[in-house]
């Protein structure tokens, strides 16, 4: 059913999804959908397939059953866990754009300033702090002008300020471009509040829907204790609110909250 | 190139007729290597290939020894046994093995297995050392249409794969969601590294030839600031080894093989003081 005029058509799906490595079911019984402008979390400790979800998802693994269905002509933008640009390979920013298509001088330089990054063309993937490195491959992502950004982990080795940067951009860029987002992460502080919808998992979805189901669903709770409650609590104010974005009507949407330390306050 | 302007003046008319200067097709044959080395070098080191390339080039004495034997022309037998290690090696890594250890057998085994077979073949005892640093003095017309050719196809490989290749390299995971397979990719890299040692025999011989990969594109590392300079330095550096490892070779009477690669490493440890130099 490709319907593009119901606009009911998921970017992205998988039914009854399973992977399995050596015999042993790492993923199974994953059925999803990434539908067009949400923001989506996977979320789970170590181990429990995240990564691999993605993979499998984009394609990058096989599956031992079940399917993964993509919108006809879908553009993805792919931001990896970790992206080693070893000092072997000489690479400036405007280079590492034009990987794996060629783009003009024009749209590295806007897709730079998006990410909060001008000027930087010139400089040595290798000599780029954590943050900016992050930042380059989102700016890369962006550039195929992307219906749906998978991000793999993308904080990771970022410090709390920075990761709260980080997502703050990534739900700017949702709001301008309306690209969906699917992301990987196993911290539950900041991600939380990003998300539109959260799916919890451990080799199978344990449970999903919005930071606040999700943070008081027994199955979460059963995988990070009940410790994290008093941090989720801060998030949910923001996430009574945050569902006007989906479709970018434009309107001012300039929520003046402060990330800072991992925490939000509404003024 | 100041050494073989009077050459080319002494030969009378140009085209053909110039290459029956045994020293102008030795340049000719040095320069076209350099052609298919710079690029593929780089990936090499960009890839940690180094010892992948050891293997493959010392097994091209297993492919002399195989030639020898089943009378077949040297190229043959060096491309067949080059690709056969080289897939050998994929598959393993493919596998989990451990890298550098199986590669550090196999280079090594394929060195000696290739030497004792070799002994087999009678009346080539002699030769022997040909096969090993290279002859560039004695490469003919038809070498150096092979060589030529090969090259050529390496370069033409490489450069139109050239983006997948450097996505593939950063990245797999990247290379796939961009809609690229990077084992195919791999396949190019290692297809082109067979084709290299087949062309390379003659000029750096087989041990030497994973140094020609290397120390040209290793120098050309401290120079540049993407990765197609460093392609393109490296190229101009091997040629530069080349040359003067030719006019060394004629001038002192060594082995075409080693005293290339000494320039090469000359024209390294240059680099690197100006690499230092220039970024102060």
């Amino acid at each position: 059913m490709p319907g593009l005029s119901g606009g009911s058509m998921s970017l992205l799906s998988a039914q009854n999804l399973s992977v399995r490595f050596n015999g042993v079911d790492v993923l199974s019984g994953i059925s999803m959908a990434i539908e067009p402008g949400e923001i989506v979390t996977i979320l789970g400790p170590n181990g429990s397939g995240k990564s691999t979800l993605l993979r499998a998802l984009l394609g990058i693994l096989p599956l031992a059953s079940g399917s993964v269905a993509r919108a006809p002509g879908l553009r993805l933008g792919y931001v990896p866990q970790k992206l080693s640009v070893d000092r072997s390979m000489p690479m400036t920013v405007r280079r590492f754009l034009s990987l794996p298509k060629r783009v003009s001088d024009a749209d590295a330089t806007a897709a730079l300033a998006r990410v909060g990054l001008p000027d930087l063309e010139t400089r040595q993937m290798a000599a780029l702090s954590g943050g900016q490195f992050q930042r380059v491959l989102l700016a890369r992502a962006l550039l195929s002008a992307p219906q749906l950004l998978i991000l793999d982990e993308p904080t990771q080795g970022l410090d709390q300020p920075g990761e709260a940067a980080f997502y703050r951009l990534i739900e700017e860029v949702r709001r301008e471009t309306g690209a969906a987002v699917l992301m990987v992460s196993h911290d539950l502080h900041v991600v939380m509040a990003a998300s539109d919808r959260v799916i919890c998992l451990n080799g199978h979805i344990c449970c999903e829907g919005t930071p606040r189901v999700v943070s008081n669903a027994p199955e979460y709770r059963a995988l990070f204790g009940l410790g994290t409650q008093g941090a989720l609590a801060l998030y949910q104010h923001q996430h009574d609110h945050s569902h006007d974005h989906d479709h970018g009507h434009g309107h001012d949407h300039t929520h003046p909250h402060s990330h800072d330390g991992g925490g939000h306050s509404h003024a | 190139m100041a050494m073989i302007t009077p050459i080319r003046t002494a030969t009378t008319g140009a085209g053909t007729a110039m290459l029956d200067d045994f020293l102008i097709r030795a340049a000719f044959a040095g320069v076209g290597l350099a052609l298919a080395t710079g690029p593929l070098g780089s990936f090499v080191i960009w890839r940690r290939m180094a010892y992948f390339g050891d293997a493959t080039s010392h097994a091209a004495i297993l492919g002399v020894a195989l030639a020898l034997a089943l009378h077949l022309p040297i190229a043959a037998g060096t491309l067949i046994v080059a690709l056969a290690m080289a897939a050998t090696v994929s598959t393993l890594a493919a596998k989990g093995w451990a890298m550098d250890t199986t590669l550090g057998v196999l280079a090594h085994a394929a060195l000696a297995f290739g030497l004792v077979a070799i002994s087999y073949v009678p009346g080539v005892r002699s030769d022997l050392s040909a096969y090993l640093f290279g002859d560039i003095l004695a490469v003919s017309r038809l070498d150096l249409a092979f060589i030529w050719g090969g090259a050529g196809l390496v370069l033409v490989l490489l450069v139109w794969r050239w983006q997948a290749l450097l996505t593939a390299t950063l990245n797999e995971d990247l290379a796939f969601a961009s809609g690229l397979n990077p084992n195919r990719e791999r396949l190019v890299l290692t297809l082109a590294l067979a084709l290299v040692v087949a062309v390379a025999l003659k000029i750096v011989g087989a041990l030497l030839i994973a140094a020609m990969l290397i120390i040209p594109a290793a120098a050309a590392r401290g120079l540049a600031r993407t990765p197609e300079a460093m392609a393109g330095y490296a190229t101009v550096f091997g040629a530069l080894a080349c040359l003067a490892g030719l006019r060394l070779s004629l001038w002192q009477d060594t082995p075409a093989g080693p005293s290339i690669v000494t320039a090469a490493a000359v024209i390294f440890a240059l680099a690197a003081v100006f690499g230092r130099v220039a970024r102060r």
